[in-house]
């Protein structure tokens, strides 16, 4: 299974070479998509992770052990359906294809699964109702 | 015997209901089934929408007299400006103009008018200099649509008869009014709804022209004029449809009926405001020959795609694509496949086309015969500046 998390570090666990570990002992495909760290203060990182679900449970108990707090991922992008007018301008730039123009309806489809919270939807949105946010 | 049909009898039939509408994609497999002359015989009107960003629009607005009187020389709208250089308190508020102080997120004029059609107050603030007919100086307040005497829309250029298709060639992202281009040909946007788009189905304004009955923001409005950059001339297909920008329309209805449904506000970052407005325009099914124009579909659309990364007015062209291409997903750069999007909402504009399908079918919107045509033989030429300003 392939999932996506926020991990957050409290300064004393930024020290530790958590990913080597995860990767190590615990069998993880770790793959880092965004770090925001600043030596002293807490730090964030924005991972996909992928590995069996025995596997992966082992890994985040670990983390946890080590103090990190862990955020699941899919609520970061919101996308205000409702009021969407299915142009294409956040498709137009979303390269992991996380958001794709259905061209049969036109209209435009989330799959949170894809998204790797680059941000640049955010930007192009004409009407602001994209939002990507740290939890 | 080639059907004929006027103004007239097609109106006389949506009066008693008989007429037969349909939209400009459903007319499509009608005219590869039978032939035209037959299609002729049953269609009487074809729908037509697109519902896309169109910078050149804005408002007239009338704010009634203060007691004691002022003379407006300087209008606000939530901060906005407003061009108040007409009578003493009418104003004229641009889609595109933005607040003189913006915080976090771009708001202009496309915001007020979504703010006006949502019901929203809306701070109004002029500034005059007080003369013997109009004493006062200042006013300060909150008005709403409702509260002000006219209210209607009147955009300069809306509903480009096509529209060229944007990439970038540079290795750095631009942010443009064809949305976020990225780097190295990372995408191609373009921007009109191609076999649903109003002058592409009647691309020589043969029935589209001043005083055509449109659907207009949700409610009914007018053509009022050719719109400006009106480039008729533009370089055409056997079928006459124009390979690149060419005619334009200027559009007039009323404010204060439409509704934010289709008019939206649009930020472009790094680029400013606009405004998607929704437009809807009924051809008649004349004859045998208007069929052969309303039935165009994507395939026989073209449209040039051009490099924004060149910082010019004339940007090279980097291909020549269809509609239907352009809808694939993907077209073909320099041997390189990038993915395509459109920046006018396709979803919307066939929601505008079976609207004004029902309004017409209901018998509550009649075709109105242009009381001039569009001009046949424009074009646009570039900036003529003339020497040095002196002091």
């Amino acid at each position: 299974m392939k999932r996506r998390f926020t991990m957050k570090f409290q300064p004393e666990s930024t020290k530790k070479p958590l990913t080597y570990h995860l990767i190590k002992d615990y069998n993880l495909k770790v793959n880092i998509l965004r770090a925001d760290i600043t030596e002293g203060q807490e730090g964030r990182l924005l991972m996909e992770v992928e590995a069996s679900k025995a596997d992966l449970d082992k890994g985040l108990k670990f983390l946890e052990s080590e103090g990190v707090t862990i955020i699941p991922l899919d609520q970061h992008l919101k996308w205000d359906k409702d009021n969407c007018i299915h142009c294409s301008a956040c498709t137009a730039v979303c390269f992991s294809g996380a958001l794709q123009m259905d061209r049969n309806t036109w209209e435009v489809n989330k799959d949170s699964e894809k998204c790797i919270v680059c941000g640049l939807c955010v930007s192009a949105c004409p009407l602001k109702i994209i939002t990507v946010e740290f939890r | 015997m080639s059907v004929k049909k006027t103004y007239s009898e097609i109106n006389e039939k949506i009066k008693k209901g008989e007429a037969v509408v349909v939209t400009a994609e459903e007319i499509i497999p009608m005219v590869e089934e039978k032939d035209a002359e037959a299609v002729a015989q049953e269609v009487d009107v074809v729908t037509t929408a697109t519902f896309g960003p169109m910078c050149s629009s804005g408002v007239f607005l009338n704010f009634g007299h203060s007691d004691p009187p002022i003379r407006m020389k300087k209008v606000w709208l939530n901060d906005v400006p407003a061009y108040s250089g007409i009578a003493a308190v009418d104003a004229y508020l641009g889609a595109t103009e933005e607040k003189e102080k913006n915080g976090e997120g771009l708001y202009g004029g496309a915001h007020v008018i979504q703010d006006l059609l949502d019901g929203k107050k809306v701070k109004l603030r002029a500034l005059g200099t007080g003369t013997d007919c109009y004493p006062n100086k200042e006013v300060e307040g909150y008005i709403t649509l409702a509260d002000i005497n006219e209210a209607f829309m009147f955009n300069a250029r809306n509903a480009y008869q096509n529209y060229a298709a944007a990439t970038n060639s540079t290795s750095k992202t631009l942010y443009t009014y064809m949305g976020v281009l990225l780097p190295k040909f990372g995408n191609v946007t373009y921007s009109t709804s191609g076999q649903l788009s109003p002058l592409l189905n009647d691309p020589e304004y043969r029935t589209i022209g001043i005083g055509t009955r449109i659907f207009f923001g949700g409610t009914i409005g007018y053509v009022s004029w050719n719109g400006t950059q009106h480039n008729s001339n533009q370089k055409r297909t056997e079928n006459g449809v124009p390979v690149g920008p060419a005619g334009t329309l200027s559009l007039i209805g009323n404010l204060k009926e439409m509704s934010s449904e289709f008019i939206k506000a649009a930020v472009y970052e790094k680029y400013g405001v606009s405004l998607f407005v929704g437009v809807g325009i009924p051809i008649p099914v004349l004859d045998a020959e208007m069929v052969k124009k309303v039935a165009v579909k994507d395939e026989e659309i073209y449209t040039l795609v051009i490099d924004y990364g060149v910082p010019k007015r004339g940007r090279p062209v980097l291909a020549r694509v269809s509609y239907a291409e352009l809808k694939s997903g993907h077209i073909t750069i320099e041997g390189k496949q990038v993915p395509t999007a459109p920046l006018s909402s396709i979803k919307k504009a066939r929601n505008i086309a079976n609207i004004l399908k029902d309004w017409i079918l209901q018998g509550s919107f009649f075709l109105q015969e242009p009381v001039q045509s569009l001009p046949a033989n424009n074009s646009v030429g570039p900036m003529k500046l003339k020497g040095a300003c002196e002091e």
